[in-house]
């Protein structure tokens, strides 16, 4: 009885159990609205003389006022970007009787453009009518004389004094610390409007673009009483914005300077970084540009002589730049066949001049006509040998290889603090399943990849960092530019923290003495030879060429003109010091250079002026036989230990 | 063939008069809430005609679909309903993955024009719940009202996440009401009531930190006069100045001189409530319930349990427009994106209220035979 009753629906029920149910709905909802209505009858009539008041009092309007921008310093404090004070037109809506009228007269006044006008336009939409908007920045003396005559012809616009970023070392920082571009249409898009309410300028690339939060500050806003006319008679209250914060880079400009005028004007780019921590020392990329041109609206002339040059000064090659690594990356190779096991560094490879694929007519040759002979892993990397690294290649084999490069950041990035930053390319079969036509790997593709040549792309960022991860004993950071922020000029500077982005790469301290000592063999007498004579501390290096173009026949080229082969090549050189302790790492590629001989000289540049900077004096003589224990080594990791097998198998 | 024609002429005008499918009351109602909104819309919009014309326009494609709309029998859209439910869901799905990674994606271009899909959710959420109860035995169970729980949850989770609270509350609003029409026991809503209570500081947690401003600014307005709290202020120096008769029509000196934000859109109430005063408000708040009231009579004369729930669903949803915009421009709850119905300027808010209407016409069209 009781499901039957569950199961049939009382439909007479339902009805009369909806009619109260709907009659208690419009009860609650004239109780709702009753309520709404009480809450009018509170402010409009007992708060009803204190709204008029402050109705008219509207009159009383909040301006903003807009922060001044953080200063950008090196790591010792002089300054790279500063705020110089300077002129604009600001129009107050409101107050301008004909706003097409007025736009078309004052071009005849002050020389407008088109950018200017649009950028006025769109920002004129998003403020509020008693809100001043800026016009034209940065006016000449000129236009501040021709104005003042006329000001009485356009009421509501006004000569204001502002703040202006401008760059000391013009083109030496432009590919670091970046530049502020004025606020454009597509900006007010994505820029809340509330923060950047008054401020006429954001970072557009670089430290600018990359810190924009932190620089940017907090604006205030003061209230000032206007009269009908919407002239402001007095300020009432401020309320003072709060200034971005300071950065300091953990550049020093001796260093910048150093390396980019090591270039001569040659196209390239070096980054050095101290592998303790991941802090870039210098990175530049030549040639450059001058980033104040950019600040308050860059002329046409001047954007399309930078955007058609031939050597892309706009082009940030350090960060974005990528190019075939070559044999700077066999070390790192080495090390991979030491953790895998599938060398020993007594091991050795005799080295003919060709080697063959095996069971294959596929062959590659060494660079050497007759071959280096018998070398082990030290020799093979102070010799640059191929045979040794076409071989090791294939007993790691592509996976293990590329699964190894990509734990030293290349093939993906290095996490440093600017945007954009280039992959690069590593090889593996995913990559070339993606990305080429034909999807299978071949081995001939491994044995290249073994001496940085066919798909690899690095950027000179990716490689520095590689070889302060390297130098580092295996650490990784990632690379920061900006070491502190600091609150306002009087208070101490507060260290952004960087800690390892994970546990050191290499398992036993000795693999990393075998690598260490290669690449100091390869200064002391092997590619690099001869570059670093009389520098107080051990160097540990390696040199790389990468063809530019590929090649036709597999001869040996016999032509030894220097441009000839610069033309034809990248020359990289990477390199850390003291090679016991290691303080700073750098890799340098020049577009056009051959070996070590093009790329050394900037590295030993780059160490030179860094060397200046160091605190204490530097040993007397370069200690080969034992190593000074002068610095700590990075914790947990130890460093003197004996390098063993290095004698085994030498010829 | 003129005869023809002459006859179903004469066969349609006398149906009209003594069985009208439209609701007269009703009808008159929404045509003075419309005229009062354009005559609003007009002095808010600064005179401008094209705006005044764009609204009306719309108005008369929402009387168009209204008209079609309440052609459409109620056993008929009872049919459509879990379809129409499920689609408008699975749009809404669609808006979340379209809109990843950008900003508040609201909107799903078909090329000709742009539409929320959330808006759709506010008919067919009251009719899914209406559908579902309708063969069930009422009140409803702790299963049945679990069941409904889900279908409320669901689109007005993915509304929530877009984020659009305003439309949400609305959906919630519409399904809950459905719910509460079918009687379910007073103990149990004041149980449900408790529980929501008790999920407020879990919910405040999943809020958008510009949505927690809100509700902050809305506690003390004058901690932020230039961002969140210059919206709250104007409003009500604007509501309050207008006292009991109001500044006249065209003088909102607060809209005129743009102290009043979105004065055409969100904020048109406080122009309303300058411009008019208490007496105007107090007239403008008596049509609205006239309108809910006479939407609920229509339910209580309605056919069937479908019909009844989603006509009285529809009828108090109204309500909850009112009653968010009004308690936001008179500083009683936070800013939620809802419009004034009817009145705000806006397409898509008034289209689809007018289709609403066209539903309750159906209704009322098929209601109970008393004779």
């Amino acid at each position: 009885m009781k499901v039957r009753r569950r199961s049939i629906k009382d439909a007479r029920g339902e009805s009369t159990l909806f009619r109260y149910r709907a009659l208690a709905g419009f009860a609650l909802i004239v109780l709702g609205l009753a309520a709404l209505g009480g809450r009018f009858f509170y402010l409009q009539v007992l708060r009803h003389d204190e709204f008029v008041t402050r109705s008219d009092a509207n009159r009383v309007k909040p301006r903003a006022i807009p922060p001044a921008r953080g200063l950008i310093f090196d790591r010792n404090g002089v300054l790279l970007a500063d705020n110089v004070p300077a002129f604009r037109l600001e129009v107050v809506p409101e107050q301008v009787p004909d706003m097409a009228a007025m736009l078309a007269q004052i071009g005849a006044v002050v020389p407008l453009d088109q950018d200017d006008i649009d950028a006025f336009r769109k920002q004129l939409k998003q403020s509020r009518r008693f809100e001043s908007v800026p016009l034209k920045l940065r006016l000449s003396e000129d236009d501040i004389a021709r104005f003042a005559i006329n000001r009485w012809r356009f009421p509501g616009v006004d000569v204001v004094p502002y703040l202006t970023r401008r760059y000391p070392f013009g083109a030496r920082f432009a590919h670091v610390v970046g530049y502020v571009g004025r606020i454009d249409a597509d900006d007010l898009q994505r820029l809340d409007p509330v923060r950047y309410k008054g401020t006429s300028h954001v970072g557009r690339s670089g430290i600018e673009r990359s810190y924009e939060d932190v620089l940017h500050g907090t604006p205030g806003y003061e209230l000032v009483e206007v009269n009908a006319d919407g002239r402001t008679q007095r300020v009432l209250e401020t309320h003072a914005p709060v200034p971005g914060k300071n950065l300091y880079l953990s550049i020093d400009v001796r260093v910048q300077k150093a390396a980019e005028e090591a270039f001569e004007g040659r196209p390239g780019a070096a980054v050095a970084i101290d592998p303790r921590n991941g802090q870039v020392l210098a990175m530049v990329s030549v040639p450059s540009f001058d980033p104040n041109l950019f600040v308050n609206g860059i002329s046409h002339a001047d954007y399309t002589a930078l955007t058609t040059a031939e050597d892309k000064p706009l082009y940030n090659r350090a960060l974005r730049g990528v190019y075939p690594p070559g044999s700077t990356v066999k070390p790192f190779l080495a090390l991979g066949g030491l953790e895998y096991g599938v060398r020993r560094p007594q091991d050795t490879v005799l080295s003919t001049g060709e080697f063959c694929l095996p069971g294959t007519t596929f062959c590659r040759r060494d660079d050497k006509r007759g071959g280096d002979g018998v070398v082990n892993m030290v020799r093979a990397i102070q010799l640059s040998t191929n045979t040794y690294f076409y071989k090791l290649a294939l007993d790691l084999g592509i996976d293990r290889l590329s699964e190894w490069m990509s734990r030293f950041s290349f093939g993906g990035r290095t996490g440093i603090d600017l945007i954009g930053e280039s992959e690069g390319v590593l090889p593996s079969r995913a990559w070339k399943a993606a990305n080429s036509k034909q999807k299978a790997w071949f081995p001939g593709e491994t044995i290249i990849a073994g001496i940085g040549q066919g798909y690899w792309a690095v950027t000179p960022l990716q490689l520095a960092h590689a070889t302060a991860t390297l130098a580092g004993h295996g650490v990784p950071y990632a690379p920061r530019l900006v070491m502190s922020t600091q609150k306002g000029v009087d208070s101490r500077p507060e260290p952004l923290a960087n800690p390892p982005s994970g546990p050191s790469l290499i398992r036993r301290p000795e693999d990393w003495a075998v690598i260490n000592q290669g690449m100091q063999a390869v200064v002391e007498a092997g590619t690099g030879k001869g570059q670093f004579t009389g520098f107080p501390y051990e160097v540990a290096g390696k040199s790389g060429t990468a063809e530019r173009f590929s090649r036709t026949t597999n001869a040996y080229d016999t032509n030894r003109n220097s441009s000839y082969l610069a033309a034809r090549h990248r020359a990289w050189f990477i390199a850390y010091t003291p090679a016991e302790a290691p303080r700073i790492a750098v890799a340098a590629v020049l577009e056009a250079g051959a070996w070590g001989r093009d790329a050394a000289p900037i590295t030993r540049r780059i160490f030179d002026a860094w060397l200046a900077t160091q605190d204490g004096a530097p040993p007397q003589t370069p200690a080969s036989s034992s190593p000074p224990a002068t610095a700590a080594p990075p914790a947990g990791e130890e460093e003197d230990v004996p390098v063993q097998g290095g004698a085994g198998g030498m010829p | 063939m003129i005869n023809a024609l002459q006859a179903r002429l004469y066969r349609f005008a006398r149906r009209m008069l003594t069985r009208p499918r439209i609701d007269l009351p009703l009808a008159a109602g929404l045509f003075v809430l419309a005229c009062v909104g354009l005559a609003t819309l007009y002095s808010a919009g600064d005179a401008s005609l094209a705006l005044v014309g764009g609204q009306a326009a719309r108005f008369v494609m929402g009387t168009v679909l209204l008209l079609l709309v309440s052609r459409i029998p109620p056993t008929v859209l009872r049919s459509w309903t879990p379809w129409l439910y499920a689609g408008s869901t699975l749009l809404l799905v669609v808006v979340a993955v379209l809109g990843e990674g950008r900003g508040s994606i609201r909107w799903l271009d078909l090329g000709v024009m742009r539409f929320q899909p959330s808006e759709l959710l506010k008919l067919t959420m009251p009719m899914m719940v209406a559908w579902y109860l309708h063969p069930r035995q009422l009140p409803p169970s702790w299963k049945d009202m679990a069941v409904v729980g889900v279908m409320i949850a669901i689109p007005a989770g993915l509304i929530a996440e877009q984020p659009d609270l305003g439309t949400a509350v609305l959906v919630t609003a519409a399904g809950a009401f459905a719910l509460f029409l079918s009687g379910v026991a007073w103990w149990r809503i004041g149980l449900l009531l408790a529980a929501v209570g008790g999920m407020i500081p879990v919910a405040w947690h999943f809020l958008h930190q510009y949505q927690r401003d809100r509700v902050l600014t809305l506690l003390d307005p004058e901690s932020d006069p230039l961002g969140n709290g210059w919206h709250i202020i104007q409003s009500q120096i604007a509501v309050g100045s207008g006292g009991v008769f109001g500044k006249g029509w065209q003088h909102s000196t607060q809209s005129r001189l743009e102290f009043l934000p979105e004065h055409t859109t969100d904020f048109i109430f406080a122009v309303f409530s300058e411009e008019f005063g208490l007496v105007g408000v107090l007239a403008l708040l008596a049509l609205y319930a006239f309108i809910i009231g006479r939407c609920l009579w229509i339910a209580m004369e309605a056919r069937d349990t479908y019909s009844r729930l989603l006509a009285g669903a529809i009828g108090m949803s109204f309500f909850v427009y009112v009653f968010v915009n009004g308690g936001m421009i008179a500083g009683m709850l936070p800013v939620v994106g809802v419009p004034l119905p009817l009145v705000s300027y806006g397409g898509t808010s008034a289209v689809s209220l007018l289709t609403g209407f066209g539903v309750l016409m159906s209704i009322h069209a098929n209601r109970k035979m008393h004779d």
